[in-house]
């Protein structure tokens, strides 16, 4: 479904990513893993076309994803939820949702009532401003704004970052539900113990590259790569 | 009591005529993080087309028809300069509008010559529209503070009630993520740097003839647009209105008094030869550099402007 190949990136002139490989099957949760630097968010940044990056990213069939505008990509069915959240504060709950709804489809997968339905705290606080949302709220409101737009793979980036503990259990149930729906995720995740627990296969990255691929099954045998990648 | 209302009436019709300019500017500079110093070229471009337009067809297609060619004009050299310029940072940008102020005035210059244009009021608003004490107040001054009005009900409509005023919103903190979500932010960029400069023209095709359309006009109010948004606080479109209405009153009532400080310098006693060659200038000569006192005195004591905020 979602296939990199020898992807390159660039912040000015520093080269950041040194040729990744790696592939999304359809309904997949595949994660990306690794210390903080080695260029997980980078490459999801690279295949949302926000950083400069050279290389192909196919997706569904067409392999020109690489140049173009990250709108374009979006509507290809590429989802992005970013690390920072970047929920924009001063409109409400409500228009935040509304901004993510692209109606390219005439029966989508998700739909506001849905959202309401898996948080009722986004339907409670509809019409508040967004900015004023603890950070857990913030976080499933940056899923759902995505998620109304129906992509066919999300991308999501350190969903569980600074979140208590009870919320970090209702992040993984979102993403189960996600792929029960039919929609593929490429997740960066820091606690190895979820992204062990949920995903399909697993990617491990050091040094802008890809290291290890294989099952979660596989990693927790292989004590020497996560010492030599993935201990703090 | 008449010189009062009379001089709040005008001081209110040329704060609305600043944010008219203003907005377009802050919004632009909000958005796309241009600080545009060719924007007051367009308000001169508009007053020059509605000139040119009004000699062929008259007033009221100028009036349509001049926001919408300068609208045009803008979005172009959005499209085909600003953006080229874009990814080379944010002091290319500064030097590519300082620039296309100076290209603009030279334009003027070749076609419409360096002295004023008879850019003239329409004969059927040349007439008093009602009486303040014992003169008759001028019906154009009242259809510039209607257009004015109209233009805020419509900008205020975009910006709250349409989707493209909802994605406008959204970019002015994230427009990465707006991008991102599957919105052409290049081509909204486009499109409020058109539209702004659309405004800026609206207020030179009515501003144009209520003062004079000469090449001068865009460095005159030029400077003072950017002490609005100072004043107001870079980004924020209530501040710039407030701003606008503001120095449009204090400037005006300036202008049209001629009280000096001689009296009062003389009731405290100073009476020195300096006293007289500070308390003969009047407060009129003084009106054009007070905006620039308000910008400092905002500078020194709330930085960020009257409703502007921190991080901006």
């Amino acid at each position: 479904m979602l296939s990199v190949s020898n992807l390159h990136a660039f912040y000015g002139k520093s080269h950041v990513l040194h040729g990744v490989n790696l592939f999304v099957g359809r309904g997949e949760i595949v994660s990306l893993l690794g210390r903080n630097g080695v260029g997980r968010s980078t490459t999801i940044k690279a295949i949302m076309g926000l950083v400069s990056a050279r290389g192909t990213v196919a997706f569904q069939g067409r392999d020109d994803l690489v140049g173009l505008k990250p709108h374009e990509i979006a509507l290809r069915g590429l989802g992005y939820v970013p690390e920072d959240r970047a929920i924009f504060p001063d409109i409400t709950v409500r228009e935040n949702l509304l901004l993510g709804s692209k109606g390219r489809q005439a029966t989508p997968r998700w739909t506001m009532d849905d959202m309401f339905a898996l948080f009722p705290r986004l339907e409670e606080r509809a019409d508040t401003a967004a900015g004023v949302l603890s950070g857990g709220e913030q976080q499933m409101l940056t899923l759902c704004r995505t998620l109304i737009g129906d992509p066919d793979l999300i991308m999501i980036d350190e969903p569980t970052e600074g979140l208590a503990p009870l919320i970090v259990g209702q992040v993984a149930e979102l993403l189960r539900e996600i792929k029960r729906r039919g929609v593929s995720i490429l997740l960066v995740e820091q606690k190895l113990a979820i992204a062990l627990d949920i995903s399909d296969r697993v990617y491990v990255m050091g040094h802008g590259a890809v290291v290890f691929e294989g099952t979660p099954a596989q990693l927790r045998e292989n004590d020497r790569v996560r010492k030599e990648w993935l201990a703090v | 009591m008449e010189f009062f209302l009379v001089s709040l009436l005008n001081g209110v019709s040329y704060g609305l005529l600043l944010f008219m300019l203003s907005s377009g500017l802050t919004l632009i500079f909000s958005m796309m993080g241009v600080l545009n110093f060719a924007h007051a070229s367009f308000y001169m471009l508009g007053a020059y087309f509605a000139y040119q337009i009004s000699t062929a067809v008259g007033f009221w297609p100028a009036l349509v028809l001049a926001p919408l060619l300068v609208g045009v004009v803008g979005g172009a050299i959005e499209r085909y300069g600003l953006r080229r310029v874009h990814r080379y940072g944010h002091v290319p940008e500064l030097l590519f509008t300082f620039g296309l102020a100076y290209l603009i005035e030279e334009v003027v210059h070749l076609i419409w010559g360096r002295i004023a244009v008879d850019y003239r009021i329409p004969e059927a608003l040349d007439f008093g529209a009602f009486q303040v004490f014992d003169s008759l107040y001028p019906a154009y001054r009242v259809f510039m503070m209607a257009v004015s009005i109209a233009m805020l009900g419509a900008l205020y409509w975009t910006l709250t009630r349409t989707r493209i005023g909802l994605i406008i919103r959204a970019a002015l903190t994230h427009a990465d993520m707006v991008q991102a979500l599957g919105h052409n932010v290049p081509r909204v960029f486009m499109l409020v740097f058109g539209g702004g400069c659309a405004l800026a023209a609206l207020a030179g095709v009515i501003g144009g003839n209520a003062f004079v359309t000469e090449p001068a006009m865009a460095a005159a109010v030029g400077s003072i647009v950017f002490v609005v948004i100072v004043v107001g606080g870079l980004g924020s479109l209530a501040g710039a209105f407030i701003a606008s209405l503001a120095i449009g009153v204090i400037q005006t009532f300036a202008v049209a008094l001629d009280w000096s400080l001689l009296d009062t310098f003389r009731e405290v006693g100073w009476t020195g030869e300096a006293a007289r060659a500070i308390g003969t200038i009047k407060l009129s000569q003084f009106a054009p550099v007070l905006p620039y006192i308000l910008m400092v005195l905002i500078l020194i004591f709330r930085p960020r402007g009257l409703l502007g905020r921190r991080d901006t």
